[in-house]
């Protein structure tokens, strides 16, 4: 705080508690940054706890890491998520449907469409 | 108007993330109470006691804000328009945001109601060894008029027994829980009265808490009619804390303080107490003064304690009691009783700013409160950290409440009934206190004390509305003693980092 000094000690906790977080997806949209441009490296994480979806808060209470679009976070979306999104079956069925997809924050639109049969 | 960095406030310090803040957003200012100090101008904020110093710009805002209820953050900038630029209007508010001086005019007053988890850790255990005395002060809680307990008459025994005892100590070793210490006040009546129990408990309980590895210290509050020297080496020897009831100089000390027969307690006292203080070195030793309608001398009584008797630090309070007997003091009194203290204060900040001692612990333990800001939600620590044990092993609310069955916790082997002391904390907590909602002293009074409450309006539930003036009167010139220490001897309030406040009373 520039314009407020902190004197004792719960005011100093306050100061704490209340900085700005780091790497804010809403900063970083609203920002001078580019959204997609966050300083360093941004590892989407995924989504949240069990009992909160995702779109409010990361897992970490924060609102660093929340639910991506699908398409950005794919792999995080099927495997890690508590409400995986559904994707091909991809023992059995399509195993390469992700070949030309290396990055898929670039590449989800070389996504193999696959149809069930 | 241009908007430079318009989400200042909507991003980096809205305490909702994605919170949308536009320069047609109205502001309204919360609660704080803005005192003035060394030439800077502060605001202790409620409900969280947080203590803030305001630049010129946020003051600015802060005054304009104060005089037109709501105002919308565009046309604050142009309030201040060509002094302070819209960058740091917007800057200024984002501060006072986080702080909670400013919110949004629609947003709602966010009401919380925590209560503490229980089992909580018991801090001090006070044990009342005896509720017998060898002096009849008129004024007494215990044995006055306004008596909560019939001791005299009870069914409590008068002096505690010596098993009892060693089941206070089990009691207060095992609810201290995971503190590595506990701490045992010895209290009465008149506590040297039964003095061989209390000196075997004080080996007991140090054996015990050897035994279960923790830390266990003393103290004792007694008139100083039974120091005789054996007494004294024991209490220097053994590092008890020592808290003299006493009045003042021979003339303030014989009015109430007094034998059944009505002599004066001064003259065998003084000699006592100066035996006392030369030979027990190893604690600070402090006087413990009950103010009455007839003794408001507080700065006589401070000078002839402090600087003639040699007392580390004097303590005062106004004597509990209905408002139709004799001795309670009136409105006018408490008034008097301000100007004084206020004297006396800033006696201290003086001696404080030229790095001298001062024994004014009235001002020391405001100062402690206020640097922690501890936002409370009870007065005290009864119920919670401290609770009080009557002769026959009574567990309640405090020692104040020593054998009311009304104000029973539990026993000392049945241990604290959770229930009680949830139904307690649920019906004792601030929210409940209409009086103190608007209020801004309430985060370190809350309302006051129990027992106060119960002798003036018949319940503990009530605050204490007969000295709210003088509370938040007192509470106002600490923070300013506060504030001028923060800008002129910063270093002077490090003795206060870590100190936890600890609940503590004396008669």
């Amino acid at each position: 705080m520039k314009h407020l000094t902190a004197i004792n000690r719960k005011a100093r906790r306050v100061e704490e508690v209340t900085a700005p977080p780091q790497h804010d997806v809403v900063a970083l949209q609203q920002g001078s940054q580019p959204p997609q441009q966050p300083e360093g490296p941004h590892i989407p994480a995924g989504c949240s706890i069990v009992f909160s979806p995702g779109w409010e808060a990361d897992r970490t209470g924060g609102t660093a890491g929340l639910c991506q679009p699908v398409e950005r976070d794919l792999f995080d979306c099927h495997m890690g998520c508590y409400w995986p999104a559904q994707v091909p079956d991809q023992l059995n069925h399509a195993p390469d449907w992700t070949a030309k997809c290396a990055a898929a924050q670039k590449d989800w639109r070389q996504i193999d469409l696959v149809f069930p049969g | 108007m241009s908007t430079p960095a318009l989400p200042e406030i909507a991003t980096s310090d809205a305490p909702l993330p994605g919170l949308r803040v536009t320069p047609q957003t109205r502001l309204r200012l919360l609660e704080f109470h803005r005192f003035e100090a060394a030439g800077q101008t502060f605001a202790y904020l409620v409900p969280s006691a947080a203590v803030f110093a305001l630049d010129e710009c946020a003051l600015a805002l802060v005054d304009l804000l104060g005089e037109q209820g709501t105002a919308s953050i565009e046309a604050l900038a142009a309030a201040v328009d060509g002094k302070y630029s819209v960058q740091q209007v917007w800057d200024t508010l984002g501060d006072l945001h986080r702080a909670r001086v400013v919110t949004e005019a629609l947003a709602p007053a966010p009401a919380p109601k925590i209560l503490p988890l229980t089992p909580i850790p018991l801090q001090t255990l006070v044990v009342n060894v005896t509720n017998q005395c060898n002096l009849s002060c008129e004024y007494c809680y215990e044995y006055g008029e306004d008596k909560i307990v019939d001791t005299e008459n009870g069914q409590q025994p008068k002096f505690m027994s010596e098993e009892t005892a060693r089941e206070a100590v089990e009691f207060a070793l095992r609810e201290s829980g995971s503190n590595p210490s506990a701490h045992i006040t010895f209290f009465g009546g008149e506590t040297l009265m039964n003095f061989p129990v209390l000196r075997k408990t004080v080996a007991y309980a140090r054996q015990r808490a050897a035994d279960v590895g923790k830390s266990v210290d003393f103290s004792l509050t007694t008139n100083a009619t039974l120091l005789k020297p054996d007494v004294i080496d024991f209490l220097a020897d053994e590092r008890i804390g020592v808290t003299i009831s006493i009045d003042g100089p021979q003339e303030i000390q014989d009015k109430f303080r007094v034998f059944s027969n009505g002599q004066g307690s001064y003259a065998l006292v003084a000699p006592k107490v100066k035996a006392l203080l030369e030979r027990h070195r190893s604690r600070p030793i402090g006087a413990r003064v009950t103010l009455t309608r007839q003794t408001l001398d507080v700065l006589k009584i401070y000078r002839h304690l402090h600087d003639e008797m040699g007392f580390w630090e004097v303590g005062f309070a106004p004597v509990t009691t209905a408002p139709q007997r004799g001795h309670a003091i009136s409105d006018a009194g408490f008034d008097h009783l301000l100007g004084q203290f206020r004297t006396l204060a800033m006696d201290y900040l003086q001696a404080a700013l030229e790095g001298r001692h001062h024994g004014f612990s009235n001002v020391r333990e405001t100062l402690q409160e206020l640097h922690q800001g501890h936002a409370k939600a009870y007065p005290c620590g009864a119920g919670l950290g401290l609770m009080g044990v009557s002769t026959d092993g009574q567990v309640s609310l405090c020692h104040r409440f020593a054998g009311s069955e009304a104000h029973k916790f539990g026993t000392l082997t049945e241990g604290v009934n959770r229930d009680t002391q949830r139904a307690f904390l649920e019906s004792h907590h601030i929210s409940h206190k209409t009086d103190c909602a608007t209020c801004w002293a309430r985060p370190i009074c809350a309302g006051g004390c129990y027992h106060e409450a119960h002798t003036r309006y018949g319940t503990t539930q009530g605050p204490n509305l007969h000295y709210c003036e003088w509370i938040r009167g007192w509470t106002h010139t600490c923070l300013e003693i506060y504030g001028a220490l923060a800008v002129q001897r910063p270093e002077f309030l490090r003795q206060f980092d870590g100190v936890d406040h600890e609940a503590s009373d004396r008669h």
